[in-house]
């Protein structure tokens, strides 16, 4: 299976794939959020009657359409690179990944498309509560698509509703509710579209922030702070609600993802939870370059205990006890793994040599007993585990899960109050005079693009090597081409992407200064 | 309601939607056929500027139907999708990057501070315009003349020539239907302009280049069927799936399946009425039976590339890895989920045709474009 396959192509597979994502993740939650900010200004135009509030309206509107296209270009690519570099991924799961996109296409694409014309063009020639319509259903669409994506990608993290098809060597689908609504799916939706929500929010405060310090547009810049403090704050809670309902989910399915952004290596009742802490350079155990010890660490007694299984003294297992095993608390050792899933590919390598060699009988026999639910159990479900040649590589980056975690939940704490405080003092008319404030307003803007892009850096990287948890390791998914290829396509979108960025950045920059009053467009 | 149909009828019923989709992308590639009129047809900045909104409001379907072909494909042909994409690496990536470009280019154009420059963005807009459709088309030739992969036993794909995938322009065959669909694309956009600006000098000046764009259509468009008519197919056994080369393949299929042949003449005539009587009476309505009569030629030239045992994407280099829509498609339980959700296309059509209709009810002029707030 891993014939012709070499560590430098799945290495630049990967760095592709990340490049494109994070480019995309650039552009997308601003969509996701700024389309109901939008929304939201654009109803209490409709509402008032205010004509402030159109004007408000209509400089969102021009600042969300320089970042939609762009998101949309990046996103063309993520979806078609699932078959140009990762084709072995594509066939394995495609009876149930593919589904997820195909419905993205048809219920959500088509809506934030169709909707988007009018939203933009449509000022004129529909009537107000067409429009409004119109631009809710943007917004809308754009989050129904940003459902479907994540249905997938929860899927990758928690397979659910399949079986293992030999005939066809592959995973099938057996229930699309269970995919559509697994936990995982669920709370990962929720907790990726409302950090969206906070990042937009973020972005309204701090460009009005800097319209407030260059003493111009002042009520055009309240009024946008008022509608993203308040929209801001409800979205940071449910962020954090929703973000502790995955981390939860993390801790039963992917512990050793947990384990690895807590920096937990040896596992214990009433685990506590690492508040703040630097990783040194010396190794915490020989055998693993990737166990570093921490420099620095400041712990809350059993938080993490509680946080993972609502029980304050739960045992949480670390990294030595998923590799080593821990009988006491019933952990299945990796080398135990890694035979299952041998085993499973042997039976599986013996049914398609009987096919191939005619021996009808027993080619129906060894199906039978693969697709035995208790062998899809036993021994199945740790498919990915038989391709694993060292133990240690099913430890994913420490250092990078550990920091992207606390990255992200210090920011996302932080936020609060930043909301808070913007609330506050425009509220009772002082934000003004809170020069201070408004600066650091304008530099949560990069603040909040690197909370966004870490939770990402989190989900994606602390799953390694799987591509799909314990069924397929990255290294398995990617397509058989020359590592020279990869390269060529990586360096092209690198500099497309990048140059693309400063273009989108130079817009809406000279936009903003445009202000609200003036705004741009073909002279 | 689905659950009680046969597998392989969930099957060609994936497939008349694909295909389906495959032939509104065509279509809605007017945008793509504009694009690369740009310079020729206008004459002043006023006039590139009618030019450029009308498509401008026009290009994200067809971006939106491209990606739903992709979604759609995998999710019901996951084969073809790991098989074609992995291994024509080079020429869907030149596809996407067209695409990519095109995403950006009509918002970026006229902005202040663009970094690259309006004439920058009409460039990106041109490439896109002339590579979109000759790509796409010659890689659905190669539904017609096969590829150059082979698959292992565990569906793993292996290409046979470095090119990965570009060595289909080396077939004439393929050229010929990229070039028939390029030309056709440009046919579609003078059509379009005529149909949504009003100018009177880009109406007349579309109206003669018609012309210009109808006679190499036409000799590629014949080319491509009479050639595909005599040539040999990949038909499929009945029950062991085992590809055989069968001369007159697509013929026979013509034959065998008159409805589809009734189509396909439907859909030809369709463009050429279109053609024809834009250019004897002028109107503006030749998009509607150009395009509707391409939606007809391209789903019916579909149907013709996979129903009735045929593979729709043999394979040159390992006859036996060629795909059929019986070997390469999803489960029967996805198929059937899949199936529920597609009852949603014809709502989505309906919004979409209330939409169109209402930001196309006046056509687009300068003095709109003066007072428009968002203007490419």
């Amino acid at each position: 299976m891993l014939d012709g396959i070499n560590v430098a192509l799945v290495d630049w597979s990967r760095a592709q794939f990340a490049l494109t994502a994070m480019y995309h993740w650039i552009f997308v939650p601003l969509t996701l959020g700024l389309g109901i900010l939008v929304a939201i200004m654009e109803t209490l135009y409709v509402k008032t009657g205010n004509p402030e509030w159109k004007k408000i309206t209509r400089f969102w509107m021009t600042l969300f359409g320089i970042n939609f296209a762009i998101g949309v270009a990046t996103g063309i690519i993520l979806e078609f690179e699932f078959g140009t570099n990762w084709s072995n991924y594509s066939w394995f799961v495609g009876d149930i990944f593919g589904a997820p996109l195909a419905i993205e296409g048809i219920l959500a694409f088509f809506m934030e498309s169709t909707f988007i014309a009018i939203m933009f063009f449509g000022w004129n020639k529909v009537s107000k509560s067409f429009h409004l319509t119109a631009t809710w259903l943007t917004a809308i669409g754009a989050n129904l698509s940003a459902l479907w994506i994540l249905v997938a990608n929860a899927w990758m993290q928690k397979p659910v509703g399949m079986v293992f098809n030999p005939e066809t060597a592959r995973m099938e689908m057996t229930s699309f509710w269970e995919v559509l609504f697994s936990p995982m799916a669920v709370h990962k939706f929720l907790h990726t579209t409302s950090s969206g929500f906070v990042l937009a929010s973020i972005f309204v405060i701090g460009i009005s922030a800097w319209y407030i310090i260059k003493g111009r547009d002042i009520v055009f810049a309240r009024k946008s702070i008022i509608v993203g403090a308040v929209f801001g704050f409800i979205a940071i809670i449910y962020t954090i609600f929703t973000g502790d309902s995955s981390a939860r989910d993390v801790a039963h399915y992917q512990p050793m993802k947990f384990a690895a952004f807590e920096g937990l290596y040896n596992g214990s009742e009433g685990a506590g939870l690492v508040a703040l802490g630097l990783i040194s350079r010396n190794t915490a155990d020989p055998t693993n370059e990737n166990l570093k010890d921490f420099t620095v660490r400041i712990e809350i007694p059993n938080i993490l205990s509680y946080m993972a299984f609502l029980n304050w003294n739960a045992f949480v297992p670390g990294i030595n006890d998923l590799i080593k095993g821990n009988e006491k608390f019933g952990v299945l050792a990796a080398a135990d793994k890694i035979s299952r899933g041998k085993i499973a590919i042997e039976k599986l390598k013996a049914f398609k040599e009987a096919k191939k060699s005619g021996q009808i009988v027993r080619a129906d026999s060894l199906k039978t007993g693969i697709m035995n639910p208790e062998f899809q159990k036993n021994y199945f479900s740790y498919f990915g585990y038989g391709y694993i040649a060292d133990v240690n590589t099913l430890v994913p980056s420490v250092a990078l899960a550990f920091y992207s975690f606390h990255i992200m939940v210090l920011l996302g704490l932080y936020f609060i109050f930043f909301f808070l405080f913007a609330l506050y003092y425009t509220l009772k008319g002082k934000i003004h005079k809170k020069r201070k404030f408004l600066r650091i307003a304008i530099w949560t803007i990069p603040l909040a693009y690197l909370a966004s892009q870490a939770g990402w850096v989190l989900t994606e990287v602390g799953r390694q090597p799987w591509v799909i948890q314990d069924l397929m390791p990255t290294m398995a998914a990617v397509t058989k081409i020359s590592v020279g290829a990869v390269q060529v396509t990586f360096w092209l979108f690198a500099i497309i992407f990048t140059t693309l960025l400063i273009a989108e950045l130079k817009i809406m920059m000279r936009q903003i200064k445009i202000g609200p009053k003036s705004e741009g467009g073909a002279k | 309601m689905f659950e009680t149909l046969s597998l392989i009828s969930l099957q060609q019923y994936w497939w008349l939607i694909v295909s389906l989709l495959g032939a509104l992308f065509v279509f809605l590639m007017f945008v793509q056929g504009g694009e690369t009129l740009f310079f020729t047809i206008a004459r002043t900045e006023t006039e590139k500027s009618l030019l450029v909104n009308t498509l401008g409001r026009k290009w994200e379907f067809t971006f939106t139907t491209l990606v739903t072909f992709g979604g759609a494909f995998f999710a019901s042909f996951p084969l073809f999708y790991a098989t074609s994409f992995g291994g024509a690496y080079w020429v869907w990536f030149a596809i996407l990057i067209s695409f990519v470009i095109q995403a950006v280019s009509y918002e970026f154009r006229k902005k202040p501070a663009n970094f690259l420059g309006a004439k920058t963005f009409e460039i990106f807009l041109f490439i896109n315009g002339l590579l979109g459709p000759v790509l796409v088309g010659t890689a659905v030739g190669t539904f017609f003349n096969g590829a150059m992969f082979s698959l292992d036993d565990m569906k793993h794909v292996t290409w046979g020539t470095p090119f990965r995938g570009l060595e289909a322009v080396l077939t004439f065959h393929n050229l010929a239907l990229g070039l028939a669909v390029l030309f056709l694309s440009r046919i579609l956009g003078l059509l379009y302009f005529m149909n949504s600006i009003d100018n009177e000098a880009i109406f007349e000046r579309s109206k003669k280049h018609l012309l210009y764009n109808t006679v190499p259509f036409l000799v590629f468009f014949l080319y491509f069927v009479i050639a595909l008519l005599f040539k040999d197919g990949f038909a499929y056994k009945p029950g062991t799936g085992e590809i055989v080369v069968e001369s007159y393949k697509y013929l026979h299929n013509l034959l065998a399946m008159p409805i589809n042949t009734i189509m396909f003449l439907a859909g030809v005539v369709g463009v050429l009425w279109g053609i024809i009587s834009t250019l004897l009476k002028g109107g503006p309505k030749g998009i509607w039976f150009t395009g509707g009569g391409t939606v007809l030629t391209v789903w019916a030239l579909l149907i013709l590339a996979a129903f009735n045992h045929t593979s729709f994407y043999p394979s040159v280099f390992d006859l036996q890895s060629s795909l059929t829509i019986e070997n390469a498609s999803s489960s029967r339980f996805t198929l059937v989920s899949m199936s529920y959700v597609s009852l949603f296309v014809p709502f989505v059509l309906g919004y979409i045709w209330y939409a169109w209709k209402a930001m196309n009810n006046k056509k687009i002029s300068s003095e709109e474009l003066e007072q428009e707030h968002h203007v490419y």
